[in-house]
């Protein structure tokens, strides 16, 4: 079975603040997902998450690497071609209060992206709007209405709803429930599921909640600066993490059930600054295990114990520490 | 004799002046912490948990706010009705505060280090040398390394996880007995906000002190809590012990809260929700806000507020609380 996306070695480079460095926000990523999977991805602030996501998108031009849709590579598309393509990829951003157009009504919000890419009568055009709404659980009389008259749960039923209206394959989900409430949170995810089902929709998924990404994930890729640090089934690297970030990261969320205490390792230092990345293992100033090899040689992402990590822990293969 | 509790903060009601005329977004709070505790504060957005904090240390500029009723017991105190210049001695002395967003709280402008030694300036009269040498070991007791060199450096150079320890240090160096902490760890990405959930445990224990922890995230408050209070609409409606509470809540709400986090649920299946919206203020029925969302509605709910009421190791505002 070939996959729906296959992302290789894609690297994406920023000039750094002062002119002269480079800031390295993604570099060389590689992953691969079915149709009707959902990929999880990971990671604290700047470690290249979202612009992996923008990356995926197009809406940004990768330094290197290929971005293979259905074995297509997005990379080398035409113009036209591209735009064409487009329709199967979509996204859902985190700011419901920022991404949506507060001068544009509910309806021209969600019937845009038929309008741009042509598709139907204007009559048919309306009916798909009012489909729309009926499917992501907002009333039909929403159509009429602008932003700043919802609440942040159902500005964000409006965004999904914009995502699928072209019927997409693929949906980028950028920190989709980051900025609710719990109670409203549950309702989205719920919605998420259910599309997804419905739809047979397959989704990326990034997240720096576990707990979120968890519940909703097949695979997980941890990212850490720009890089996969380890990647593999979700219940696998959030339940039994290999990589002593992954495990840091796990083991730093809170618990409600106090039952559960689990040893929590605090890392020390800062989070890392993507404009000054170490030499070696990115990881080893904060790592607990940091050994002579990790300030000099970078690990490579290799199969470990049914997924990949990249450590020198794991350097031998399976067992090998 | 046994002490009462440091802070006691009894039947508070605090409205606005709106459009819409006067709109009570806190009514009726009652909670007590006691010397040396840390109580959560818990809920969502819109109910009342900030205006709770901001009230207690009268930040909030009246009109339009205004306490309509009740009194904030502080070390045999009212703050409620402690004039201006009175809450300026406590505020930053007695009392100290930690926000969520440390770098809209510190002053951009000035060196971190002056803005903690400015707090020993104003409250303990101190000359600038003395204030910077105590600064810096406050500093240093706040986790900084380094605390000489960062003592000169300004807000903007460095990270949020060093911003909110520098907030903390201005916070507790002249001692107080009550930290009220909004969000200390909301805008910190999660490694980070371990690392400050250890260094206000450290610090509590160091200091004796009390703290008053708000929060929207259950998880915090269940490492850090002893004692919980639930707020929904700007009313009290579950205080009991946090394990107690969070393993066997007896509010609706409550349960609709620790239900609905993905942590519990079975992997992909739906979770179960709070269907609905939180009423905004100014809507709130005579009977309990939560009705119109709530499983176990009575007919009685919406006619009526239920009181906080004991039950067996807590106190609830439900007419019909969970078995």
């Amino acid at each position: 079975m070939t996959a729906l996306l296959e992302v290789r070695d894609l690297s994406k480079d920023y000039p750094a603040r002062d002119g002269k460095g480079v800031v390295r926000a993604v570099s060389n990523v590689s992953l691969a997902l079915e149709a009707g999977q959902t990929l999880g991805v990971v990671g604290e602030s700047g470690c290249g998450k979202s612009t992996l996501a923008r990356l995926i998108m197009r809406l940004i031009e990768p330094r290197s690497g290929e971005i293979l849709f259905k074995g297509q590579n997005l990379v080398s598309l035409s113009a036209p071609d591209l735009r064409r393509r487009r329709r199967d990829i979509q996204m859902v951003f985190q700011d419901p209060y920022a991404s949506l157009d507060p001068r544009m009504n509910v309806a021209a919000i969600i019937s845009e992206p038929l309008d741009i890419h042509g598709i139907g009568s204007r009559a048919e055009r309306k009916a798909k709007v009012l489909e729309l709404l009926d499917l992501v659980g907002l009333d039909r009389s929403a159509a009429a209405k602008y932003p700043h008259e919802f609440s942040g749960g159902q500005r964000q039923r409006i965004g999904i709803a914009r995502a699928i209206a072209l019927e997409p394959k693929l949906v980028v989900l950028d920190e989709p429930v980051s900025a609710l409430d719990v109670s409203i949170q549950s309702q989205i995810l719920n919605l998420l599921i259910d599309l997804k089902k419905r739809l047979g929709l397959t989704y990326i998924f990034i997240s720096h909640d576990l707990s979120v990404v968890e519940h909703v994930s097949d695979d997980v890729a941890v990212m850490y600066l720009g890089q996969i640090v380890e990647y593999g089934k979700a219940a696998q690297v959030l339940h039994a993490p290999l990589h002593p970030y992954s495990q840091a990261l796990v083991s730093a969320i809170p618990e409600i059930d106090t039952q559960k205490k689990k040893q929590r390792i605090v890392l020390t230092g800062d989070p890392p600054n993507p404009e000054n990345i170490p030499p070696g293992c990115p990881f080893h100033p904060r790592c607990p295990h940091v050994m002579a090899i990790c300030r000099q040689i970078p690990p490579e992402l290799q199969v470990t114990q049914d997924r990949r990590a990249a450590c020198h822990l794991y350097r031998e293969g399976p067992g090998g520490h | 004799m046994t002490p009462g509790p440091l802070l006691s903060v009894e039947g508070l009601s605090v409205a606005f002046n709106t459009e819409q005329g006067r709109v009570r977004v806190v009514e009726d709070l009652s909670f007590q912490l006691a010397a040396g505790e840390t109580l959560g504060l818990v809920g969502e957005s819109g109910c009342g948990k900030s205006v709770t904090a901001q009230t207690i240390m009268r930040l909030l500029p009246s009109p339009p706010s205004h306490i309509e009723a009740g009194r904030i017991m502080f070390e045999g105190e009212d703050l409620a009705a402690a004039p201006a210049s009175r809450m300026r001695k406590i505020r930053g002395d007695r009392i100290g505060m930690v926000f969520q967003e440390p770098m809209t709280s510190l002053n951009p402008t000035q060196r971190i280090g002056q803005q903690v030694a400015e707090v020993l300036r104003l409250h303990r009269g101190m000359n600038s040398s003395e204030a910077k040498g105590l600064a810096i070991s406050v500093l240093k007791k706040a986790g900084i390394g380094n605390a000489e060199r960062r003592f000169d450096q300004y807000p903007h150079e460095l990270s949020g996880g060093l911003r909110q320890r520098v907030m903390i240090a201005m916070a507790i160096v002249c001692g107080p007995r009550l930290l009220i902490a909004d969000e200390p760890t909301t805008a910190l990405d999660v490694t980070i906000q371990a690392q400050i959930i250890e260094l206000l445990k450290a610090v509590q224990k160091d200091l004796g002190l009390s703290i008053l922890l708000i929060t929207h995230d259950l998880g915090v408050v269940a490492e850090m809590c002893r004692n919980v209070v639930i707020m929904y609409a700007g009313r009290v409606v579950e205080r009991g012990p946090t394990n107690e509470t969070f393993q066997f809540p007896r509010h609706p709400y409550t349960a609709g809260l620790i239900n609905s986090s993905p942590r519990n649920a079975r992997k992909g299946e739906r979770l179960p929700t709070i269907p609905g919206l939180v009423p905004p203020p100014g809507m709130r029925s005579r009977g309990c806000s939560f009705a119109d969302r709530c499983p176990r509605v009575l007919e009685k709910c919406r006619s009526e507020f239920p009181p906080l009421a004991p039950l067996p190791g807590r106190l609830v505002a439900c007419w019909n609380p969970a078995p």
